[in-house]
């Protein structure tokens, strides 16, 4: 963790490259509560983006209306310059827009590498219109499976696998998707620090093979370690966006994490 | 096994089976494997959307009736062409009617289909008991429908005259049960290609969870509309050559209950994941229930069902193909 922690922040934040991911004024309320209240947010592309915030601040809100999981009230979302709120989840998924869910959601019928599969040929495939045979299917599944180290479990049941190799097929079913946009809901809840360290060092691998990633996430030390630029949500505002060393100092910050 | 090989398997079975019941010479054997078969072809189109999707079905009975008054409907035209076109279509219609009870088969999906489609749209945004109850109150709209249409009989019913004897099979019942083993191939055929197809995929995603299955690209509400249009087509084809076999319909014979029940239990008890469960489960729930009809009372036979599903819900969730997977796991475990 240590050298990951190291590594020198040399990324600017100059908005001159259009965005990959632009919200602009993003509202949702579930009845009375304002679970969203308008959020703007600009990623450009291959950034890797830390999004913070207590419990119940909106951070699952803001991803799930960005993956088309839920649909936003008020504002906009756009994607590769191309406006995407009220396109479907499995749309945005082919445009590039991957995301893993905060508890695990495998498709239990299936094993490992079926799992992969359903992405492989429901995005990867519909995207470039390719009919990938059954052999290339198989070879591209443990590829995927190799890169979080599960290609031994892949003819296994997702029910076998322990929490943090579930919380590693998660992600690598995103990944599958070939997406230019990771979000990455707590990937690492529950796990112990070595399989944290596992999780950042594959997010930074990934991130260096062009994927922008955003990731959500309580444990400080994940977050410091991978953002090269960190977000806070409070009650469904923004309240803090820049360099993380200088956001977690933000007084704002942490009053609203201290409760001063 | 690819599908045209294994579409010529079952045709061979099919074929020994008819051979079979021609030799012993009994018709019965042909009425009692015309419901048997009937059954196979309503648990296989129940399971595509019950069983690969996860959505349960209540109203399949609706389906099966559509397909059977689409006969009565075509039948009633050819009938009395007169009442419905007027006389200088006559002789062109003279052609047409009566219609052959394939391409009445064919219509019976095609309906049914259709309203498969239009319930999809209407429901299908509804989960779990909420979709349940919406198919059944579809059943009991179209029902109330029927008996409300005189031109099909309305709650009087409606008979249907089939032809004493068909060329080449001879007696007509035997013709109604090679129609109804060609149907039974047929959707055999289809579901397990489904099953083994990015369709059949994306279905299990369906019912695994709908909304990962989004997120991993799967466009959901799409693949749920082609499983209720397959459904209701094959429920609809069931139906279709109903009323010659039964030669009087009316509405609380083609709605009855125990289509809707047996359309559940059958995929249940037999397994629902692959198209062998429904298969089973009618070829040995449909059996056991003739048995029952020609040595206890038919009315035994929703009693047989009910226990049956109880037994099975509670011992073997994942019915009779469940239980072997299991078995072979722990034998090549140990």
């Amino acid at each position: 963790m240590s050298q990951i922690m190291g590594q020198p922040v040399t990324e600017t934040f100059d908005d001159v490259a259009p965005p990959l991911l632009a919200i602009e004024q993003l509202g949702k309320r579930f009845g009375g509560f304002v679970a969203l209240d308008t959020v703007d947010l600009s990623v450009p592309a291959g950034q890797r983006l830390g999004l913070i915030g207590p419990n119940g601040s909106g951070k699952s809100t803001l991803v799930n209306c960005i993956s088309g999981t839920l649909q936003n009230e008020t504002g906009s979302v756009s994607f590769g310059g191309r406006r995407v709120d009220g396109v479907p989840a499995h749309q945005r998924a082919r445009l590039g827009l991957a995301r893993s869910f905060q508890l695990p959601r495998p498709f239990r019928s299936m094993t490992v590498a079926e799992n992969i599969r359903v992405p492989l040929l429901y995005t990867v495939g519909a995207r470039h219109g390719v009919h990938l045979t059954s052999s290339e299917l198989e070879d591209r599944c443990l590829e995927v499976l190799s890169l979080v180290a599960l290609q031994d479990k892949a003819k296994k049941s997702p029910l076998d696998l322990t929490q943090v190799e579930m919380r590693k097929l998660e992600l690598a079913r995103a990944m599958a998707a070939e997406p230019k946009l990771l979000i990455a809901d707590e990937s690492m809840a529950g796990l112990s620090h070595s399989e944290v360290e596992d999780i950042v060092a594959l997010l930074i691998r990934l991130n260096q093979r062009g994927i922008t990633i955003i990731m959500i996430e309580h444990i400080m030390r994940a977050v410091m370690a991978f953002s090269q630029r960190l977000v806070v949500l409070v009650s469904g505002r923004k309240i803090a966006d820049g360099a993380p060393d200088d956001v977690i100092k933000d007084k704002d910050v942490v009053g609203a994490y201290l409760g001063t | 096994m690819r599908t045209p090989l294994f579409t010529l398997i079952l045709l061979a079975i099919a074929a020994a089976l008819y051979l079979a019941f021609r030799v012993i010479g009994n018709d019965y054997l042909f009425f009692l494997g015309y419901v048997v078969l009937q059954y196979v072809v309503i648990a296989t189109a129940w399971n595509i959307l019950g069983g690969y999707c996860g959505y349960v079905n209540f109203g399949s009975a609706g389906f099966f009736a559509i397909g059977v008054y689409s006969t009565i409907f075509f039948y009633n035209i050819g009938q009395s062409p007169e009442d419905v076109f007027p006389e200088f279509m006559l002789a062109p219609m003279a052609w047409i009617f009566p219609l052959p009870l394939p391409v009445l088969i064919v219509l019976g999906g095609v309906f049914a289909g259709l309203i498969g489609l239009g319930m999809g749209y209407l429901t299908l945004r509804l989960r779990g008991v909420f979709f349940a109850i919406a198919t059944l109150a579809l059943a009991v709209v179209l029902e109330t429908f029927i008996v409300n249409w005189s031109f099909v009989g309305g709650s009087r019913g409606a008979y249907v005259i089939p032809p004493e004897s068909v060329p080449v099979f001879g007696t007509f019942i035997q013709y109604l049960f090679v129609l109804m083993l060609l149907l039974a191939v047929a959707s055999l055929a289809a579901a397990r290609l489904i099953e083994r197809s990015r369709l059949g995929i994306g279905f299990a995603t369906i019912r695994d969870d709908e909304l990962a299955a989004e997120a991993s690209g799967v466009p959901t509400l799409k693949l749920k509309l082609i499983a209720t249009v397959l459904s209701g087509a094959l429920f609809g084809m069931a139906g279709a050559p109903f009323p010659f076999y039964i030669g009087y319909v009316e509405p609380n014979s083609a709605f009855n209950l125990s289509y809707a029940v047996n359309a559940i239990a059958m995929p249940m008890i037999g397994g629902t994941t692959s198209w062998i469960g429904p298969m089973v489960g009618a070829l040995i729930l449909s059996t056991l229930q003739q048995i029952v009809t020609v040595t206890i009372s038919s009315a035994v036979n929703l009693l047989i069902t009910g226990l049956l599903l109880i037994g099975f819900v509670i011992l073997a969730p994942n019915g009779l193909v469940g239980l072997w997977h299991h078995w072979t796991a722990r034998r090549s475990n140990s």
